[in-house]
This record gives C-alpha cells, structure tokens and sequence, in this order.
C-alpha cells in the first residue's frame, strides 16, 4: 500500500544516469543556448533554450539523434482571471492573484514554447521549452526541421495568437477564419461559464441531518 | 517531373519505386496526348472515407491529385480549455470521447500521468485490469477498421463480420464497466469496481472468437488479389518521414520502425508481465499498414488471454483522499493507443483541477503528413491512403 505522506521524490531513484547523461551530452552540444535543466530519475528530462536558438537547437537536437517529433505546443503561465469558472455571474467578481509564475525550468515570460523530441534508438525523450517574448509573442518556426511541426505551430497561432517567423501558411484550422480572439489563453474566458452560474454551486444537496435549506435551481 | 528527383522517394523500396516510375512515364505519355484542365474536387465532410466529418480539398490534373489538403475543425470541441474548469475526477468523461471507439484506452494516460504527480499508485489487480480492458479495447477499435477497409474498397462481406464480433468484445466491456462505449471507469489510484463473476472465463471464449474474426478477415480480405493491387504499392511513407511527421502506431511500425510503446517504456501497467511481438513490416505502404493492424489485432487477443490467467488477488482501488488535490508539478505520460502514441502533458497548481493539459492524439500527427503523401496520387488512391491511415475525427480535433 502507498504511504500518501511519503513525497513521490522519496520513493523513486535518487540518480538517474541515462537522463544525466543525456542533459550533459545536450549542454556540450548546444553551449550557451541552454539556459535551464532538470532531470527527474526515472521521469523525464527538462530543458529550456533561448528564444533565439530555438529554430538551430531543433536542428542540433535532430542531429543528436532527437529525430522523433512528438508534439508542439505552448503554455500560457498567466493565472486565469476567471478562476475555476465558478463564480456567480451576479456577483462582483473576487480579486484573484496575477502573479506569473513558470514551471519547470523557469522562465521570464508569459507565453512558453514546449516541444518533446523523443530518440527513436533509445526511445528516451526531452521536453524543450523556450521563452515567447512577451512584446508581440512572436518566434521562429521549426516546420523546417521537423515537417510535422507545421500544424502544431499552426494550431498554437490559431489557439495562443503566436507568431511563428518562416512558417510557411498560418491559416486557421479549427475556428473560421474570421474568429477573434485566442480561445487557449488564459484571459480569454470560457463563455459557457460566463453566461450562467456553474451548476455545480448552485444545486448543492443539503448534507444529511443538516438545517441547510435547499437552495433553488433555476 | 519533380516528385521524382525528390530524394525522399529514392528512398522507397525497389518494387515501390519501379511501381511508381512506371506510373510516371505512363502519366508523361499521357500529358503529351492529351491536355487537362485543373479541377477543384471537395471530398466531403460527408464521406464515408472520413469516418466522421474530414473535409479534403484536392486540386486535380485530370485523375492525378497536384495537391490535396485536409480541412478539420468540424469536430473541435475544445477539450483542452474544458479540462481547465474541471476537477481531475471529471476530466475522464470528457476525454472518453476523443477516440471513441477506444474510449478506455483515452483515459488510461491522463490518469497514470496524475497517479505520477500526486505518487499514488494503483494496487497490482487495478493495474491487470486495466491493461486487459486496454487491450479489449484496442481489439474493439481496430476490428472496425478493419471491416470497414473492405467498404471503402468495395467489399461489402467484411463490415458485417466486424460489427458482429466486435458487439461481443463491446459486451464484455459493458458487463465489466456499464458503459459500452464511454466506460468512465478508471479512477486515479485503481478502478472504479472489481470484474462481474463469470467475466475471465466468457472473455476467454470471445477472443477465441476473435481469433477466428482475424483469420476470416484475412482470408477474406488479405488475399483478394483486388485488395492487394489496390494497397500495395500505394501511399508508401518512408521511415525518415514518419518520424519527421511524428507517425505513430501502426503507421509508424509498417514503415519499418520496431518501436512500440507497451514493450519500450516503463510504465506501472502489466505489459511487462506479458509475452508479446511487435509487428513490423518493412513495405511502408498501405498494405502494410493494414497487414500491422490485422496482426496487432490478433496479438491483442493473446496478450488479454495471458493477462486473465494470472490476475493477481487484491483491492482496485488503492487509497486516495476524497477530494482529490494533485501536488503542483508537471507529468508527461502516453501510452500505445490503438490509433498510436496517445499521451497528455499535465501541469498541476496544487489545485482540484490541472493548470493545462496538451492533448497529443495519434490521429492528429498521423493526417498531418496527407498534404505530403497525397501529392501525385491517382484520385481512388485519396480513399485508400485514407483508409489506412486510420484516423478518428474525434482524435484529430479533440
């Protein structure tokens, strides 16, 4: 049986040296590009690059042996506006904290790029991330280096509004053409919350034995 | 005639190439006879190629495609910002319906990737049954596709032996979880209910019946000589593509690469436990893709035989707090879908709910490469790739 209290840290290889070794062989091989590193033994490998070497750390890591593309996508670090989408539309909406705060391996932006490149020999893969800077969330394209690239990055312009320099066709995919506004960024809020309250707060069951009154559906 | 200079195709297999030069002189005679006029053809989003709403619009030379390109987006329902109002609990209902043939196997990642940032891990019988109703459902999946190939090629026999056995493995999955197709029943730290009494013994009796589906498909099918001078050949995708593209499964392994998920990662799941082959073939063509298929099919049915044999005693569910909050952390967990690697990146606030969820579906990557694939194809050619192909629009759009 698992002891919840003990941390996953704990109970899982302190050394991992396959994935050591692999985040050693990428900072020979990439330099100065990488600005960040974390290895979880027996997990996953983590590393962040510059903004700039994004399109040639791509190229390097294919070269390493990285040549396995398995997806791309972005994450949007600021903290949704609109909560959980639960609060009551009639209310005056609750200060929430905006403070952006990165994942693993840090980062000074909002937007982040995170692509996973796995080595189709030893079937071992990386999450590479990458800094969008926030002035217009723009950053080069790696469809020339890996073809599949093309429509994940097309998906992340059409979700995240960013902007991907050498792609070759930004067109949208799911939304019409005519769509405003990025529905994967956190600030865009999801509509069907908006417009009326969450069930979920609203037909509460009333606890056995309680006096709490039943509220009323609507 | 530029497709034939282009380094990828000096690639291919020695028959595929000879096939393919011999269709591109044929095509050069024919350009000086006769003079066509370019054509836009839409092909669909109501198809029965498409299985589901896939919008392809080719751009035609005569009977030759000059390009072709997929439209998608009929099916966008948004998962991936409906999982950010949604509590971990919940977030199973929803991506029950990405791939919803396989519905079981879509839930299976997105828990064990929670299991892992919260350090729970699911009881040894959990795990077992899981892994068997993995299979059944890969098994469920993958004998539609393989009924419904004759259809798309003009046999109509095969479709209806396939809806026939795979009601039987549907069944099953009713019995053991009350949901024929969106069972709901994997939970983070083990399952929701133990297996109904009499279950292993009536599952050993349909893939039994299984097998004999394999052989009759592939009797039927697998050696019509119509079949075989309509697949092979066609759509050939060599391995450096595929893994540019980000192929996976079936699709990946016909083009040669023996690389499958179950056998190459760790993973708490009983896999490991199990004797099983990978199924290669080297043709990378869409013969190939189908013939993996057909014998994945009949491996899943051992790998559910062997898995019933040894179901170890225990609880299902290990234990875990009522209100579920998962520890602030990142997770990447996939696993070998019957569509391909199905994997979900989870990033966790210490909340009730994940912070985002990256849904990477086979599907998607593996229509991806058609742009490529289906430049210079004849037009019955579109519907055969397609076929083998085998994607899901639910998978594809999520």
């Amino acid at each position: 049986m698992v002891n919840l209290l003990s941390s996953p840290a704990e109970t899982a290889p302190v050394v991992d040296t396959t994935r050591d070794q692999i985040v050693a062989d990428i900072r020979a091989t990439l330099g100065a590009s990488v600005v960040d590193s974390l290895v979880k033994p027996g997990d996953d490998v983590w590393i962040r690059v510059t903004t700039e070497s994004w399109n040639s750390s791509m190229q390097k890591l294919q070269a390493m042996g990285f040549d396995y593309f398995c997806f791309l996508s972005a994450i949007d670090w600021l903290p949704s506006p609109f909560g959980r989408g639960e609060d009551d539309p009639t209310e005056p909406a609750p200060e929430r904290d905006s403070t952006i705060r990165p994942g693993y391996t840090g980062g000074e932006t909002r937007m982040q790029m995170l692509v996973r490149l796995v080595n189709s020999r030893t079937h071992v893969g990386v999450n590479v991330k990458a800094d969008v800077p926030n002035d217009g969330y723009t950053i080069d394209s790696i469809s020339n280096v890996f073809a599949g690239a093309n429509w994940h990055e097309r998906e992340a312009h059409e979700m995240f509004g960013i902007g991907f320099v050498g792609h070759p066709d930004l067109r949208n995919m799911y939304l019409p053409a005519d769509f405003e506004g990025f529905p994967m960024r956190k600030d865009f809020p999801l509509l069907a919350r908006m417009v009326k309250p969450w069930p979920g707060i609203v037909d509460v069951e009333p606890l056995p034995g309680g006096d709490a009154e039943p509220e009323e559906v609507s | 005639m530029t497709i034939l200079n282009d380094p990828v195709n000096a690639k291919l297999g020695d028959r595929a190439q000879l096939s393919y030069i011999a269709s591109q002189a044929a095509d050069a005679r024919l350009n000086v006879e006769l003079e066509t006029e370019g054509m836009t053809l839409n092909i669909g989003p109501q198809h029965p190629a498409t299985h589901g709403t896939l919008r392809i619009i080719a751009r035609l030379d005569g009977e030759q495609v000059l390009w072709a390109e997929p439209s998608c987006g009929y099916m966008h329902r948004g998962y991936e910002k409906l999982t950010e109002v949604r509590s971990f609990p919940q977030v199973t209902s929803l991506i029950n319906r990405i791939d919803w043939l396989g519905s079981f196997a879509n839930e299976v990642p997105f828990i064990l990737a929670a299991e892992k940032l919260m350090g729970v891990e699911a009881p040894p019988r959990a795990q077992w049954i899981r892994t068997i109703l993995f299979e059944l459902s890969r098994i469920a999946n993958v004998s539609l596709f393989l009924g419904d190939l004759g259809v798309q090629l003009g046999a109509i026999t095969p479709v209806f032996i396939a809806f026939r056995d795979r009601e039987y493995v549907l069944n099953l999955i009713e019995s053991a979880t009350g949901g024929r197709f969106h069972p709901n029943f994997d939970r983070i730290g083990g399952l929701k209910d133990d297996l109904p009494a009499g279950w292993v013994d009536e599952t050993k009796v349909v893939m039994k019946k299984l097998r004999n589906f394999c052989d009759e498909i592939e009797a039927l099918l697998f050696g019509n000589e119509i079949f075989q001078s309509r697949t092979r050949g066609i759509g050939v995708i060599p391995r450096d593509v595929a893994m540019q593209y980000g192929l996976s499964g079936a699709n990946l392994r016909a083009s040669g690469v023996d690389w499958d998920l179950r056998r190459d990662q760790d993973s708490p799941m009983a896999w490991n436990k199990v004797d099983f082959k990978v199924w290669t073939h080297p043709d990378g063509d869409s013969f190939a893709r189908c013939w993996v298929r057909l014998q994945e099919t009949r491996e899943a049915t051992k790998i559910v035989d062997q898995l019933l044999d040894g179901i170890p005693a225990g609880p299902v569910m290990a234990k875990v707090p009522k209100i579920i909050k998962v520890p602030e952390g990142e997770a990447w967990v996939s696993t070998e879908n019957p569509l391909g690697e199905m994997g979900y990146y989870v990033v966790s606030r210490g909340d009730s709910g994940p912070f985002r969820v990256k849904i990477r579906s086979a599907s998607f990557n593996n229509i991806s490469i058609t742009p490529w694939l289906l430049r210079g194809v004849y037009v019955p050619d579109i519907i055969t790739i397609l076929a083998s192909l085998y994607f899901i629009l639910g998978d594809i759009d999520r």
